[in-house]
């Protein structure tokens, strides 16, 4: 259990997708205008990264890692190669099945996420996070914990550059950072913040 | 040369520079430029994919049915960016270990789906060749950038040579630690696109609210 919790505090603090990893900037910067839609974004992947890596992490156990297919005595198989393409495959279906679950039993949910959902087949960080999980060779169990954690960590941070992207908008910025590269030193800031967790470490 | 083929090639570069004008592709930017030697792998991968990735799409674009489009795009890019992945494996396997997981992760990099959605979609395979060797240049050409200053004043090399002989090493030079860890290049990409903006004007975004300041003569009526 005290396993499961510190790689829960790992994953949503001192490792961050987006502020130590850089995954998923795109729509990080993208979609963080407004506080609503980066909740609902935020929302999104967490139930799409608490899904996908675990499944992925079956699938590489028993059917594409080495030796994983002994039980069709196949031993020698070695299909990792194959690991990035089934991964993304799976992503663009599980995204696909959940917007489906989500519009027959939560339409409201369904409603509130909108297109937000088939955006997420191409976010990195749910791909970085299913690769991530095959590098460090992680369990069922702590594939779960890490899938969950990891979308906790980047819904937090998503949710507090757009908090501060709202107040940015009645601040006076120099013309050339406007936009873009004001946000770029607003989540700059928001990374030394994050290393506090870790401690900085120069 | 052509001037659409220059075009094709040049403007990427700057002016619609997928990384700092169209803000694409930047979680790898971000990631594998601590160095130079991985991030000019990085480059050439992204570059190769991309060209050759837009070149194939754009030769089967007729034949693909719209509404499966992105997972047959998906699978083209997957499919090169596993060969890319085998060759810097065989032939590079120290570096290819450093840039771990972001060589998996081109697949992702949204200037791929980017260009294709928006340029090899619609146009013949030379041209979204070339489209794609200018995006893909544009794009190395930002992260040699950002690699130069973060290597050079992170720790005081280049390609692995010392340059600036730092004091752990009997030198003079302080390396700033800011610059290798991920709050460093946030800011680093941050004032850069305030340079290229400076620089040409036109790129510049509208600010949402002005600040007025009310003269007196206003507030009077």
């Amino acid at each position: 259990m005290n396993n499961y919790l510190s790689l829960f505090l790992q994953s949503v603090f001192t490792q961050n997708l987006v502020l130590t990893m850089f995954l998923g900037i795109c729509p990080f910067l993208a979609l963080s205008r407004k506080l609503v839609t980066a909740a609902g974004l935020g929302a999104a992947v967490i139930v799409v990264m608490t899904i996908t890596v675990p499944v992925n992490n079956l699938l590489l156990k028993y059917l594409l890692g080495p030796g994983a297919l002994d039980w069709i005595g196949m031993s020698e198989l070695d299909l990792s190669f194959l690991a990035l393409v089934s991964f993304i495959g799976v992503i663009a279906a599980m995204v696909q099945i959940t917007e489906m679950t989500l519009a027959r039993f939560f339409p409201a949910l369904h409603h509130a996420l909108g297109i937000f959902l088939p955006l997420i087949t191409v976010n990195c960080a749910i791909l970085g996070a299913s690769l991530f999980m095959s590098e460090r060779s992680y369990d069922f169990g702590e594939s779960i914990v890490f899938g969950f954690s990891s979308g906790v960590g980047w819904a937090l941070a998503i949710i507090g550059l757009a908090g501060l992207r709202q107040k940015l908008k009645y601040s006076d910025v120099p013309d050339g950072l406007q936009g873009t590269g004001i946000t770029f030193i607003c989540a700059g800031l928001m990374a030394i913040g994050f290393m506090a967790f870790s401690g900085i470490r120069l | 040369m052509k001037a659409e083929t220059k075009a094709a090639l040049i403007d990427p570069l700057i002016d619609e520079n997928p990384v700092t004008f169209q803000i694409l592709g930047l979680c790898s930017a971000l990631a594998v430029t601590t160095s130079m030697l991985p991030a000019l792998l990085m480059s050439l991968a992204v570059t190769c994919v991309l060209a050759f990735g837009s070149a194939m799409i754009s030769a089967i674009r007729r034949q693909i049915p719209d509404n499966i489009r992105i997972v047959v795009q998906m699978t083209i890019i997957a499919s090169l960016v596993i060969v890319v992945d085998l060759i810097l494996k065989a032939y590079a396997f120290e570096t290819s270990k450093q840039l771990s997981v972001f060589v998996g992760l081109i697949v992702t990099n949204c200037i791929l789906l980017g260009r294709i959605e928006t340029f090899a979609m619609k146009n013949g395979v030379m041209s979204s060749f070339l489209d794609g060797l200018g995006n893909g240049l544009g794009y190395g050409l930002v992260l040699m950038a950002i690699a130069f200053v973060r290597e050079l004043f992170g720790s005081g090399t280049l390609f692995g040579v010392t340059i600036l002989p730092s004091v752990y090493d009997g030198g003079w030079y302080y390396p700033n630690g800011m610059l290798v860890l991920s709050p460093g290049v946030f800011i680093l990409i941050g004032l850069m696109i305030w340079a290229i903006r400076s620089w040409r004007a036109d790129q510049v975004e509208q600010a949402e609210f002005r600040i007025h300041h009310v003269h007196r003569t206003e507030a009077a009526s």
